[in-house]
């Protein structure tokens, strides 16, 4: 699991990745209202925004942290928008894009050096 | 550094695990544990627990005894009939300026000896200086230091606070009263501001901690945070100082003519005699230049604060502004009110607003989305 500076995670199976926010991001969030997902076959760059998210408190950008073709987005998330609170970093991921430059994964920031830097 | 004021329930609220954030200088619970949605709920369904301390309990009792000198004071600040309030009764109340504009929005109630006023905390000092200054010849004015407030919310409030009080007696909606318990003298109002049943218990400083953690501890309350309070009283169509009335909005365009007696309004025995009491007659006879509003959307759009609202689909017709908005768990919608220009504030109209950079409609509601349940 890589990270982006703006809290979304990515994990990463061949050409697939699947993107979502840190825990730390949930919680600065409070509870979560709904999420706007993206359309399937929406093309981003790195660094576009790809969803928004609706808290109690405010609307949030998330942005894609690989470029690429959106393949899937999360159904839970729909019924469910709180899942996003409970496991962001698992069950509440958002969406997936297939991506054929992994230069963009590799540029993200590591587990261990983004959990160190919200201490 | 900016040093933020603590209420005494600030070691309660860490116990019980909250969030702080300042909020009129002091360091407030924005929400605990469960999180603000949670709280929310459990207010409506069960009973929510809430430290209003940093409000202000202001008292003004008559230098010479009588009440209704200090009655007819208080009447040339405030547009509401003081003098036959019956002792053991409260009112909301809107204290105005020469604009007719809202100084700030209180509760006075009346006791056997004095009259209480509890102000909003990010006023409560101007309030104080204002209402002093004014009537200062014939009236003690003094802030209670020594004491907090506990709002205690919900369906099954008044069980809550029986099974701990269990001499509480019966009050209806705006019945004040005085109560001896274990916890000291408690000052008790049926009221809150959440647009359902409960109390505000005003508490002595060294008791309060003990009475929040035995309702916590032994009923079903829990402690429920600012962020909560707020959407609370947004589903309910109440306005917050500061944000949905202030200094420029006048009593007619904030839609609280009602707030204002009727002894007090014109035609009535007592008419005007308060600042602004002519920009009141006026704005009645013909209107006013902009109304408060509630603004409805679809389901998946909610406003917020700040956003600008627009007479055309294009946005660029800037007609009114968004001053309150949120989700509202209860009504499972989002929630909002604004003011909008009177050409566009008639109830079913549609107007427009900018919301994730794509323009959403937005009906023009009547401000309250629940059916309110005051116990009458």
């Amino acid at each position: 699991m890589r990270f982006s500076e703006n809290h979304e995670w990515v994990t990463r199976d061949g050409d697939e990745y699947t993107v979502g926010i840190s825990i730390y991001a949930a919680e600065q969030l409070g509870d979560i209202v709904f999420v706007d997902l993206p359309d399937d076959d929406s093309e981003f760059d790195a660094g576009d925004e790809a969803a928004v998210i609706e808290s109690v408190k405010a609307a949030a950008e998330v942005y894609s942290p690989v470029g690429g073709t959106v393949i899937a987005t999360n159904p839970a998330i729909e019924e469910n928008s709180g899942l996003v609170n409970e496991d962001p970093e698992g069950e509440g991921w958002l969406f997936r894009i297939r991506s054929d430059n992994p230069g963009d994964y590799e540029a993200l920031t590591s587990e261990e050096d983004y959990r160190d830097s919200i201490q | 550094m900016t040093e933020f004021k603590r209420t005494e329930l600030h070691g309660f609220h860490a116990g019980q695990g909250a969030r702080f954030a300042p909020f009129a200088g002091y360091e407030m619970p924005i929400q605990y544990t469960d999180g603000a949605l949670a709280e929310h709920r459990h207010t409506r369904e069960a009973a929510g627990l809430f430290d209003v301390s940093h409000m202000g309990q202001i008292a003004v009792m008559p230098s010479n005894g009588d009440m209704s000198d200090a009655a007819r004071v208080l009447e040339t600040l405030l547009p509401l009939e003081i003098e036959s309030m019956p002792v053991g009764r409260q009112k909301y109340g809107l204290l105005t300026n020469a604009k007719c504009g809202i100084r700030d929005d209180l509760i006075i109630a009346r006791k056997e000896d004095h009259f209480m006023l509890v102000v909003n905390a990010a006023n409560k000092s101007a309030d104080l200086a204002y209402i002093r200054e004014s009537i200062a010849t014939s009236c003690q004015v003094d802030m209670i230091e020594d004491r907090g407030i506990i709002a205690l919310q919900g369906r099954k409030a008044e069980t809550c606070l029986r099974s701990v009080l269990p001499g509480l007696p019966g009050l209806s909606f705006m019945d004040v009263c005085d109560l001896d318990t274990e916890f000291g003298q408690l000052w008790i109002a049926r009221a809150g501001y959440t647009g359902g049943d409960g109390f505000e218990i005003s508490v002595a400083s060294g008791e309060i901690s003990g009475l929040a953690q035995t309702l916590v501890d032994a009923t079903d309350a829990r402690p429920a945070g600012l962020a909560a309070r707020d959407t609370l009283r947004l589903e309910a169509g109440l306005c917050l100082h500061g944000s949905d009335i202030d200094e420029t909005t006048t009593i007619i365009e904030a839609d609280l003519a009602w707030a204002v007696n009727k002894s007090r309004r014109p035609g009535g025995p007592k008419a005007g005699g308060y600042p602004g009491a002519d920009v009141f007659a006026a704005e009645r006879d013909s209107g006013a230049a902009r109304k408060r509003v509630g603004l409805g959307t679809d389901s998946r759009s909610i406003l917020r604060s700040g956003y600008s609202l627009f007479s055309d689909e294009a946005c660029t017709d800037n007609v009114g502004v968004v001053t309150s908005g949120g989700f509202g768990p209860s009504v499972n919608h989002p929630v909002a009110m604004g003011y909008v220009d009177r050409l566009h504030a008639g109830p079913g109209g549609g107007i427009y607003c900018m919301v994730r950079r794509k323009p959403v409609q937005v009906t023009v509601t009547g401000a309250g989305f629940l059916q309110s349940s005051f116990v009458k």
